[in-house]
């Protein structure tokens, strides 16, 4: 849009007073408030710390496969983490608590919600932008120093958090267990300021769905990625001041000399885990949700198929976000918490199998009379409905109360989360990045290099974490330094060998990965307008779309789901396209409509 | 087409949720999220003093109750004014606004004010977080739980009140009138949600 | 790499083994389900050149048929899991005549407290061991379990057995083993950097050796004057 829209355009958008026509370099590229342009910063600092939290499981991997033979190259490392190379079992305990913080909160959360929140969101319900650009970009700039203060609490005298991404307190609440102190609070202060960032991000996300659809644009409308994105917002919005709160209160144990979860002066450990997971099951549905969306999506576009089900996979996603909040004791059941209680937290957690049997199947139901084109997103999302099964099923075995004795704080549990947050979220993640990097950098992606990742990762991860399931029936505890300290458990360590190198190969292809992603965005061949013939709006303009994305408001005619439509001789049938006869008021470059009046406030909003 | 007539055609079909503008439900939205927050430090509370009754120092037996009701009254009284520097401004009553939102400043500065003083006092007497010589058990969870609910709630309180006078000062530059209204209504929301807090810390923590 | 799991040699741990035996078919026969239609679809629907997919938007009698099974399967599961469970956990359900010991984690090692010559725990009779926890076979065993430092897990694989040990909290759990021998303890809680090395063993003894084991420590301990005395010797005792 140019200088030339009045104001009041921008109080329904909510982004008044921002001049449209092309701001400076430190507005476009660092301080944006473009939603696009917040959404590849997202990208870019989550994939970086995607490849950190990586390579921290290639370490724990070298360790596990080779117990205490010096890390190639680990002798660069201090002598307070890895002398001579040989890593130190404190050392490892912080690589597992870093590995399992960063690959949450700063890869995988920032991914979906960050990425393809900031994304997708206005751009496929037809906004020009979110409620709020300014918060949105403050949500950025508050996750960029929380993963930095993380990063440098490797760097503090005694060493980064090692008490697990769970931290359990007294374990976490006190230096002298561990010999870490300001490790633990930097890890505590950088999550709460991670935490403040998702909640304005979550605000934002939930404003802009509620008020800034596109005329024609219902809720029964909206593309699943967008009710994914809208529902997971609800969760961050209500599980992250959760989080916040048992932050303090650890932080005060820690610092000021408070008493909450120390028994020896009357505090409750089991407090912290009630608080912890009250937060973390709503958290792990944060991390799935919006995959769930993006597949849909995806599936439903290499089908040329309506998505099978649509009310049914809406609801689905509403059913899993409500019962993820009565489900956290799941995680506790051999903390010492009244078995009563386990009883009533087994039965609702074997609930949450349900709705998921919905999406299932009704995936399964998307492909059934399909035409499928296999293109590589499509390949992921594919991987992603067949490996969460997996993840799913091993889940029943550990909600049922009296098996997860065998199997609680075992490798059964490193298998579960790998199939689900790997398996699930990060397969729907490339399936995203793949199949929306068109619209971010106006380049398609290498398509042979894209097959080649696909298959290597598909085999390689299944060769390196299938076998955890085992392990774990075995008896093998997670973080667990040396496994051979246990007579029973020296035998696993041929396959802990295997497995380590399965994911050494795992990770030579995430690198494939990276170089394809980075060599596109100069040599990948240009992207028109809709390179996968698909009905969301996002495709009705110019790939990278222009600031503000379109001209005045888009009117939405239908569904996003309208593929093979009977009568057509295109396959698809875009939401923005009017029917058959009838011209498009307005997509001729006039501006937005008046606004309905009750807008006027979004106006001080901006000049905040 | 003008876009008019478009509009005539479309605006049936926009659908903009609940009838209301950004900057009021965005802070509504934000208000549920802050309702968890408390929600995470009052549980924690309750959940602590059913386990250790005994920790815990019964009313007045610490901390000064009358004093905290008069401060929780001016608490309550500030969002009258906030009320008040609202209706004027819909009436256009520009000098009204800035008369009841100075107002509303004035009391919720001193309510910090006097949390201050009692945090000071009571440190005077040696009640301070990790304190164990005021419960009969002598754990430190009484002096824990409270300071870190009351100190929540103040740095609320603090920070609307910086909010407040920054809406002032806008208010100054006539950055509002009774069609504009989004940023004093949405300080209206913040402020009256942590006026409510307040009553329940202020029954749960000093009265029970 | 197998999915049946290790011999166990407690009571309850045939039920436990059944019961995951039961969801292990299940969920094998779901996966299979799931995982071969998926297959069959892909390469059935594959593109077609001039194909097109059939336009259809769901089938609502389908969809409450794959919602309703899954639900009654779950719900039964949980059913069939509350009993054992129960039995397992619940404290209403512990033996009253078990052997009792007071088992008290630290960082790292486990500290047991047997009752002494008076026959009940909590006395100066009682003697204690150290990583080595001695226990009659075919008689249930009732463990007193605590932590004084952070929180560690009480984890017997044999014994289908797993506990978290939590500072401040005494937790009972019970458990009968039906196998004389020596088994690994281990600790499933990360408890700190000794976490990994914080083994111990269970003895089962048969109801004989037993007594004369306990006579003997009774023995030792009345004899001894210094308590430490009563772990001394117990570290070579085989
Ligand atoms: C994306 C994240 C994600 C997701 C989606 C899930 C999904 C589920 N999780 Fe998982 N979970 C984690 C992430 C996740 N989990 C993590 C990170 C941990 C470890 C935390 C830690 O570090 O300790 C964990 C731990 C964890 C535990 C604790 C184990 C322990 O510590 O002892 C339990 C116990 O009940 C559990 C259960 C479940 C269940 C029942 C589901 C269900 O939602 C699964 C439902 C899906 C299906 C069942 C498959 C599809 C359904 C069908 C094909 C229909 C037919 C099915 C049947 C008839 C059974 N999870
Ligand atoms: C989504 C989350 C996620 C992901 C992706 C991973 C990925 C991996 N994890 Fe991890 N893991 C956790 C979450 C995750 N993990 C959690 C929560 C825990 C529990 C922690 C705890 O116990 O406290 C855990 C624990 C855990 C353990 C148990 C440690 C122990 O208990 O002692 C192990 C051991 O093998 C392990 C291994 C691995 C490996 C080999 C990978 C490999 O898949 C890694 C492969 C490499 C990559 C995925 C990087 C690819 C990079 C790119 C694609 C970026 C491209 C870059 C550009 C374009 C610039 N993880
Ligand atoms: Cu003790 Cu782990
Ligand atoms: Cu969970």
């Amino acid at each position: 849009m140019s200088a030339h829209v009045k104001a009041t355009d921008f109080e329904i958008t909510g982004f008044a007073g921002e001049p449209h026509d092309p701001p400076g370099f430190i507005r476009t590229y660092i301080f944006s408030t473009d939603h696009k342009m917040i959404a590849k910063q997202f990208l870019l600092m989550s994939l970086v710390f995607l490849l950190l939290g990586g390579t921290l499981a290639l370490v724990i991997r070298w360790q596990l496969g080779f117990p205490g033979s010096p890390l190639p190259g680990g002798g660069v490392l201090p002598e307070t983490m890895a002398p001579g190379g040989i890593i130190l079992p404190e050392f490892y305990n912080s690589l597992v608590t870093m590995h399992g913080t960063f690959m949450i909160f700063f890869a995988i959360m920032p991914l979906l919600v960050g990425v393809f929140g900031n994304l997708l969101i206005p751009l496929q319900i037809g906004a020009p932008d979110m409620a709020f650009p300014k918060l949105n970009a403050l949500s950025f700039w508050l996750a960029v120093p929380a993963g930095f203060i993380m990063l440098a609490s490797f760097a503090v005298e005694g060493g980064a958090a090692g008490a697990g991404w769970t931290s359990y307190a007294p374990l976490s609440a006190s230096g002298e267990y561990t010999g870490v102190y300001l490790g633990q609070q930097l890890w505590l202060v950088s999550l709460f300021i991670l935490g403040f960032s998702s909640i304005t991000g979550a605000v934002n996300y939930i404003t802009t769905v509620i008020t800034m659809r596109a005329p024609g644009m219902t809720w029964f409308r909206l593309p699943l990625t967008v009710w994914a994105l809208f529902v997971t917002a609800l969760l961050a919005l209500l599980a992250m001041p959760i989080l916040a709160g048992a932050l303090i209160l650890l932080l005060a144990d820690q610092t000021i000399g408070t008493t909450f979860f120390l028994p020896a002066t009357g505090g409750e450990p089991l407090l912290w885990q009630h608080l912890f997971w009250f937060f973390g099951h709503p958290e792990v549905y944060i991390l799935i949700l919006p995959s769930f969306g993006i597949v849909s999506e995806v599936l439903s576009n290499g089908a040329r198929k309506p998505i099978f089900g649509y009310h049914a996979m809406v609801l689905a996603i509403i059913a899993i976000a409500f019962l993820g909040w009565i489900v956290w004791g799941h995680h506790m059941f051999m903390s010492g918490m009244n078995p009563m209680l386990g009883t009533t937290f087994m039965l609702t957690t074997v609930v949450i199998a349900v709705p998921s049997a919905i999406k299932v199947f009704n995936w399964l139901g998307t492909l059934w009379r399909a035409n499928i084109h296999f293109h590589v997103p499509f390949l992921h999302s594919v991987a992603f409905v067949s490996l969460f099964i997996i993840g799913g099923l091993s889940g029943i075995f550990m909600a049922s109360a009296p098996v997860d004795i065998q199997i609680h704080d075992t490798y059964f549990i490193v298998a579960h989360l790998h199939y689900v947050l790997f398996g699930g979220s990060l397969f729907g993640i490339f399936a995203g990045i793949i199949y929306w990097y068109p619209k971010m950098f106006g380049r398609m992606m290498n398509r042979t290099m894209g097959y080649i990742h696909f298959a290597g990762t598909f085999v390689f991860y299944n060769l390196a974490f299938f076998p955890m399931h085992n392990l774990g029936l075995q008896g093998m505890m997670r973080r667990l330094y040396d496994p051979n300290q246990y007579e029973y458990l020296a035998p696993l360590q041929g396959m802990n060998t295997f497995i380590s190198y399965s994911v050494f190969a795992l990770f030579a292809f995430q690198l494939l990965f990276a170089v394809n992603f980075l060599s596109s965005l100069r040599f990948g061949k240009k992207a028109e307008k809709n390179p996968w013939n698909a009905n969301s709006l996002e495709w009705s303009v110019a790939s990278p779309p222009p600031h503000g994305n379109f001209h005045g408001w888009p009117t939405v005619y239908r569904g996003p789901f309208e593929y093979s439509v009977p009568g057509r001789d295109q396959d698809f049938h875009p939401q923005w396209e009017p029917p058959d006869g009838e011209v498009a008021p307005r997509m001729a470059g006039s501006p937005a409509p008046e606004p309905t009046g009750f807008s006027t406030g979004a106006h001080e909003e901006e000049e905040s | 087409m003008s876009h008019v007539a478009s509009m005539a055609v479309e605006e049936p079909a926009r659908d903009r949720g609940f009838e209301m503008y950004n900057a009021k439900l965005g802070m509504w939205v934000f208000l549920l999220s802050e309702v968890m927050f408390f929600t995470s430090l009052i549980g924690a509370y309750i959940i602590l003093r059913f386990a250790h009754p005994d920790q815990f120092a019964g009313p007045g037996e610490v901390l000064n109750v009358p004093l905290t009701a008069m401060n929780t009254f001016l608490l309550i009284c500030s969002s009258v004014t906030m009320v008040k520097a609202f209706a004027a401004l819909q009436h256009d009553d520009q000098k009204g606004l800035k008369l009841w939102l100075l107002a509303t400043i004035v009391m919720g500065a001193s309510f910090v004010g006097v949390q201050v003083y009692e945090y000071i006092h009571l440190s005077h007497i040696g009640f301070v977080p990790n304190a164990e010589a005021y419960s009969a058990a002598g754990g430190a969870i009484y002096g824990s739980t409270f300071y870190l609910m009351t100190g929540f709630h103040g740095l609320h309180v603090t920070i609307g009140v910086l909010c407040l006078i920054w809406i002032l000062w806008k208010a100054n530059r006539g950055a509002f009138h009774s069609k504009r209204v989004a940023g004093v209504e949405a300080m209206g929301l913040y402020w009256h949600f942590v006026d409510l807090v307040w009553i329940v810390l202020f029954t749960i923590v000093y009265l029970i | 790499m197998s999915w049946f799991l290790p011999p166990g040699v407690s009571t309850y741990a045939a039920d436990i083994d059944r019961l995951y035996y039961i969801i292990l078919v299940i969920t094998g026969v779901v996966f299979i389900l799931t995982e071969a239609l998926l297959i069959y679809f892909l390469i059935r629907y594959r593109k077609r050149d001039g194909g097109r997919a059939e336009y259809s938007h769901g089938n609502t009698k389908a969809e409450v048929i794959w919602t309703a099974i899954p639900f009654v399967i779950v719900v039964a599961l949980g059913l069939m899991s509350k009993g054992l469970w129960d039995e397992v956990k619940d404290p209403a359900h512990l033996p009253t005549d078990g052997y009792e010991i007071a088992v008290s984690a630290r960082q790292f090692e486990w500290e047991a407290r047997y009752p002494g010559s008076d026959g009940t725990l909590g006395t100066d009779a009682d003697f204690t061991t150290v990583n080595r926890i001695h226990v009659p076979v075919n008689r249930p065993v009732v463990i007193h379990l605590t932590a004084e430092d952070v929180i560690h897990s009480f984890s017997v694989y044999d014994f289908r057995v797993k506990q978290d040990a939590v500072p401040g909290m005494t937790i009972r759990f019970w458990f009968e083993v039906t196998e004389p021998g020596e088994y690994e303890l281990g600790c499933a809680e990360l408890c700190g950097f000794g976490h990994y090395s914080m083994g111990g063993t269970v003895i089962v003894l048969s109801e004989p050796e037993f007594q004369a084991w306990e006579a003997e420590r009774i023995a030792l301990h009345e004899g001894s004057t210094r308590q430490v005395a009563a772990a001394q010797p117990d570290e070579e005792d085989q």
